[in-house]
């Protein structure tokens, strides 16, 4: 028995060390043929050399800037699933959770879709002032081949990935302000319908080849918008305003209490949201060098300072800070650093942060009270009050010493921002809202209108008592099991 | 026999059922149950709502026993769950026909 079974570990040892004591004989061999053929070689001119070496520096920038755009798209992937389905899945109440996160997951798989067949040619393909044309339709001519337009280091397919995920948050953030009252085939016409009539015309306006408020091609107006201030918080802020008038409250609102069902998933959510953001803004540099940090860092103090902002507006009106309010604040300094992440020094996003998160708090708190409108998990409060202060204030604290967007003919730097003596910015910046704004309002009215004819809006009296985790997906968040 | 339902504070809970023990009770059900009497509730803020909730979240013991044996234990209840502030709570007592031990279908004081 013992005999036998170190007969099979010799012939096991013998199988495994085989090929490789015959390689080791083989070795020295191809090593002198590799020699030989070195020696024969004729030598390399000093330009052939030179050329070498630039297209191996290129490569090498090609790859730090392609690795940190691919890392990047994860993180604003990262931002809608889980962190937006969390943040606002804890927002509703228990019989809404499953709901809520399909929407924004809903996201992740429709606007995908939609912009392999249309979405990224009508934001990036050539077109008019207003939108792309139909040159990438299916994204032909999306590969790996750089669009130095755009960003001449990474492939263009690296890119277009990129850009993708921006369109599928955006009309995520829609999602808060209908949230427990809207039927899912409505929802998800309406996103369809949304990304192609209003984030396609604004997204091509602020960054696409030849786009009206374009800052690096010579646009008409050019707007400052590092990251999407106006392209995805004022379209989606102002639009999710005009969905909770249009949808109306929910049943029992204001009066009912609708309290979070759980801030502690909200809490992991936003915390996946500040992370996910480095990808949003730093990545919006498109590649990997020093504005990328730059992004990096006044996000980050944009956020930290608006969490500040906020608290100490609770605190003083309330009495104590509150978790929701930390959280809230961190979102909403983020949102209105978005657009200047790349033009600011780390003391403007600091003053950013701060104004952006007492403003936001102001207006859930007050405004929204006063008024009246259910913007059920505050995605106007946040990401439209957010995202225009942020734009605004954009144009006044943009240095041309942080990125020097504006040139003359000749090259020589121009003035940015208004504090450097550019005050003319202000004035682009506010027809860069306004375009948001009144395309957002516009657009968003007339998708409701189709959609409300077409399927319906509203899910029934009944089912929204029900939930619509059981009224339109058919399961609960949360199964209450009798027999343990 | 008597059942005694405490609704007292949560957090007295361990010193109740340490004071129950000690007399000898050897049974009883707890829960976590919400309610209001003479306590006022506390607001909540969500996003600057303001949410009243009046309904506290107390706990409630439930305990059959010999009518001896009850009268010790309400002592023993009210002891351990008395802080003198409002909202220590209630303890209502009534009689009990019969107790019937699933097991062996015993009957009276002695299932309990």
């Amino acid at each position: 028995m013992v005999k036998t079974l170190m007969f099979g570990l010799a012939v096991l040892f013998g199988m495994l060390a085989g090929p490789r004591l015959a390689a080791q004989a083989t070795s020295p061999s191809v090593e002198s043929s590799n020699s030989g053929t070195a020696i024969a070689k004729p030598a390399e001119s000093a330009n052939d050399r030179l050329a070498r070496l630039e297209q191996q520096v290129a490569d090498a920038k090609g790859s730090a800037d392609n690795a940190w755009m691919l890392t990047s798209a994860a993180l604003v992937l990262m931002m809608t699933g889980p962190g937006l389905a969390l943040f606002y899945g804890g927002l509703v109440r228990k019989k809404n959770v499953l709901a809520t996160m399909m929407q924004s997951f809903g996201m992740m798989a429709l606007i995908t879709v939609v912009w392999a067949l249309v979405g990224y040619s009508l934001c990036f393909g050539a077109g008019n002032s207003f939108i792309g044309g139909l040159h990438n339709l299916f994204l032909r001519g999306v590969g790996a081949q750089p669009d130095a337009d755009y960003a001449g280091t990474i492939p263009a397919q690296t890119f277009m990935i990129y850009q993708l995920m921006f369109a599928i948050i955006t009309p995520a953030l829609i999602t808060g302000a209908f949230a427990e009252r809207m039927k899912f085939s409505a929802m998800a016409l309406f996103m369809v319908l949304w990304s192609l009539v209003v984030y396609s015309p604004m997204a091509h306006m602020v960054w696409g080849k030849g786009g009206l408020l374009n800052a690096s091609l010579g646009g008409l107006f050019p707007t400052l918008d590092f990251a999407g201030g106006t392209v995805v918080h004022v379209t989606s802020g102002v639009s999710a305003l005009v969905c909770a008038l249009y949808l109306g409250r929910r049943i029992g609102y204001p009066k009912t209490p609708m309290p979070p069902h759980s801030v502690v998933l909200s809490f992991i959510g936003a915390c996946l949201l500040w992370v996910g953001w480095f990808g949003f803004n730093a990545g919006s540099a498109l590649g990997s060098g020093s504005l990328a940090t730059s992004a990096f860092v006044a996000t980050h103090f944009g956020a930290a300072a608006a969490v500040i902002g906020w608290c100490a507006a609770e605190w003083l009106r309330n009495g104590k800070p509150s978790a929701l309010g930390a959280i809230s604040g961190a979102v909403a300094g983020l949102v209105a650093i978005t657009p200047a992440a790349g033009f600011v020094g780390p003391m403007p996003a600091l003053i950013i942060g701060l104004v952006a998160g007492i403003f936001c708090y102001w207006m859930v708190a007050k405004v929204k009270a006063r008024f009246g409108y259910d913007d059920t998990l505050d995605a106007f409060g946040v990401h439209g009050a957010g995202g225009t202060i942020g734009a605004l204030l954009t144009g006044v604290f943009a240095s041309s010493a942080i990125n020097p967007i504006f040139k003359d003919p000749k090259g020589t730097t121009l003035a940015s921002g208004v504090l450097e003596g550019n005050p003319h910015q202000l004035l682009n910046q506010f027809v860069g809202v306004a375009i948001a704004w009144v395309l957002a309002a516009v657009g968003t009215l007339v998708i409701l209108k189709v959609v409300d004819v077409i399927v319906g809006l509203r899910v029934s009296e009944e089912q929204e008592i029900q939930g619509l985790d059981l009224s339109q997906h058919g399961e609960e968040g949360y199964y209450w099991e009798v027999s343990a | 026999m008597t059942k005694i339902e405490a609704i007292i504070r949560t957090s007295k809970l361990d010193d109740v059922k340490e004071a129950l023990h000690e007399i000898g009770v050897e049974g009883m059900t707890v829960l976590e149950v919400r309610g209001h009497g003479r306590q006022k509730g506390h607001t909540e803020f969500y996003r600057g709502q303001e949410y009243t909730v009046d309904l506290i979240p107390k706990t409630k013991l439930e305990l059959i026993l010999s009518d001896a044996l009850a009268e010790k234990a309400v002592q023993a209840i009210m002891t351990a769950a008395r802080t003198g502030k409002i909202g220590d709570g209630k303890i209502f007592l009534s009689r009990v026909d019969d107790v019937i031990r699933i097991r062996n279908e015993e009957r009276g004081e002695g299932a309990l």
